[in-house]
């Protein structure tokens, strides 16, 4: 591996493992700066991705020659990893999924149509990624339960004053919070929401999108029952994600898709179920992209998940002032405590696909839009926001170029 | 000249700033509105007929420079002309006027204004709205 293990992170030289940025766009050097919606893929895993593909690939679990067994011992062996990363008790909570939208579905449907009927409460909060909004507004509107938000506060903080009120409307059953604010960079209080929600006795579902590439997890810390996270925001590939779970509730939870491996016996009558995690792994997995996850955990965890959270906090604190200072351009999100390196912004009088369009012709890569937080927009009361994201291999002289870029779109619109 | 500078010339921005036909026209005959959500542009235009010329045509909306420059010159190309002759305009037509580059995702952003006339002048007048519009009406979210 081209890494190694280091107290302070050099993205430098991290930034030589990406071969996305060998590159030129227009004519300029790639600032990737949308790394919270994907990120870029180092050659160490794109090549365990290659090797296991040229080498060991076969379907898994059911060949009995060579190559099948390699390819589940890969298999299997990514999911141990995952287990390690968010330090889960057993690989049998830790189920395969396509991403996190794929692992919160899987939770409201296959938890909540069980488990949910009128009078209970489903609370998310304000600034939910849809993926962890619509699937529970859905599942309460079939069963009959509320719906309710926790709100968010100008300065994109959760109101945390407004809990007892919120659970006193009805029996609260879930709570369902992102870890950190995908549009924002607001670090939730998980653990502390997490103690609330278990002495209302709700279970607690936890967006980790956007925590678990940046900063360690545990999620026996957290004491959670449900944690999603993703692969390709982590230096992984698309196609895989992850859903911890809690064993007793896995167990009990009837499953979510049907087929192939989830089964342990099928007459024309009757069926029943494989043991966790298979139950929740219907077809054929993703195995490749559970091999590539693997690699991107090692690569990640070399890096070292504390060093990468401090150096995002850097560059945010190198980035905010000098946002800030750009005329016309107004921050969103805590302006102090725990934030992630994501920062979002308006510029006065022009919209945000105009300034991602002007800022790409200097080869600055942003994201402009909802971020899939509609409910959000409308409380901070803005159609879209223009959002920069860093990452490992995120250098400060792009924040320079974003700035500078800024001073463009300024200039163009002035 | 640079494809940015070419992307904001001078007309678009012109458009953007000072946008012709902008406000609300009360007691219009027909409105319409619609919005692009994916940019999270939106456009409403309202019109008054003097049989079926359109005698007086406003927009009001908000999203990228795009999207309102575009509405902004179609309120000045359509002012004065019968509604069928406004639903048979070819989107060519106004992407002409508009003289830029566009990619498909900015390609919508340029049509939206367009998408809401037709619309207007099918609620107002039963005029057809064209095919090709079927699929982006979806796509805009036209109402």
């Amino acid at each position: 591996m081209a890494v190694t293990a280091e107290a302070k992170l050099d993205a430098r030289k991290l930034r030589a493992d990406f071969p996305i940025f060998e590159q030129e766009i227009h004519g300029k050097p790639l600032a990737y700066l949308d790394s919270a919606a994907s990120s870029q893929k180092p050659r160490y895993m794109l090549d365990a991705m290659t090797e296991f593909y040229e080498t060991s690939y076969a379907n898994i679990h059911r060949g009995v020659y060579d190559l099948g067994e390699r390819a589940t011992e890969a298999y299997e062996g990514a999911r141990e990893k995952a287990r390690a990363f968010i330090n889960a008790e057993s690989t049998r909570e830790v189920i395969f999924t396509r991403n996190v939208t794929a692992a919160l579905n899987l939770v409201a449907y296959a938890w909540g149509l069980d488990n949910l009927e009128p009078g209970d409460v489903v609370l998310v909060t304000e600034m939910e990624h849809h993926s962890n909004f619509v699937p529970w507004q859905y599942i309460a509107g079939r069963t009959g339960a509320q719906f309710l938000a926790i709100p968010v506060d100008h300065e994109g903080e959760l109101q945390l004053d407004e809990l007892d009120s919120l659970a006193s409307r009805g029996r609260l059953k879930v709570v369902a919070c992102t870890y950190v604010s995908n549009s924002l960079g607001t670090v939730n209080p998980v653990e502390r929401l997490t103690a609330w929600a278990h002495a209302q006795g709700a279970i607690m579902v936890v967006d980790a999108a956007q925590a678990a590439p940046h900063r360690p997890v545990d999620v026996q810390a957290l004491g959670c029952d449900f944690f999603g996270f993703t692969g390709h925001k982590m230096c992984g590939p698309t196609g895989i994600g992850v859903l911890w779970g809690r064993r007793e509730l896995l167990e009990e939870m009837a499953p979510f898709e049907l087929g192939g491996h989830m089964i342990r016996k099928v007459t024309l009558d009757h069926t029943t179920w494989n043991e966790l995690p298979a139950k929740f792994e219907a077809g054929t997995a993703p195995i490749a992209e559970a091999v590539g996850l693997g690699a991107a955990i090692d690569y990640v965890g070399e890096v070292g998940l504390e060093a990468l959270e401090r150096y995002e906090q850097e560059l945010l604190d190198y980035a905010r002032p000098r946002l800030a200072d750009v005329p016309g351009v107004k921050l969103f999100g805590p302006s102090a405590g725990q934030r992630a390196g994501i920062v979002s912004f308006a510029v006065e009088g022009v919209h945000p696909h105009d300034v991602a369009q002007i800022l790409d012709w200097d080869g600055v890569a942003v994201r402009a839009g909802h971020h899939c937080n509609q409910p959000l927009m409308s409380k901070l009361g803005v159609p879209a926001t223009t959002r920069a994201s860093f990452y490992l291999y995120t250098l400060p002289e792009e924040i320079d170029r974003l700035v500078e870029g800024l001073h463009k779109v300024r200039k163009t619109f002035a | 000249m640079s494809e940015m500078d070419n992307l904001y010339r001078e007309v678009i921005l012109d458009h953007y700033k000072n946008p012709r036909g902008h406000g609300v026209i009360e007691g219009a005959d027909v409105e319409a509105e619609g919005m692009n959500p994916l940019c999270g542009d939106e456009v409403s235009i309202f019109v008054c007929f003097d049989g079926d010329k359109i005698e007086d045509v406003k927009f009001r909306g908000r999203g990228c420079a795009i999207s309102q420059a575009a509405t902004s010159m179609l309120m000045e190309m359509v002012k004065g002309r019968t509604a069928q002759e406004v639903a048979a305009l070819d989107r060519e037509e106004l992407l002409e006027e508009v003289g830029i580059p566009l990619t498909p995702i900015r390609l919508k952003c340029a049509l939206l204004g367009l998408g809401v006339l037709k619309l207007a002048l099918h609620k107002g007048k039963g005029t057809p709205l064209p095919n090709e519009w079927a699929g982006l009406a979806e796509d805009l979210e036209l109402r």
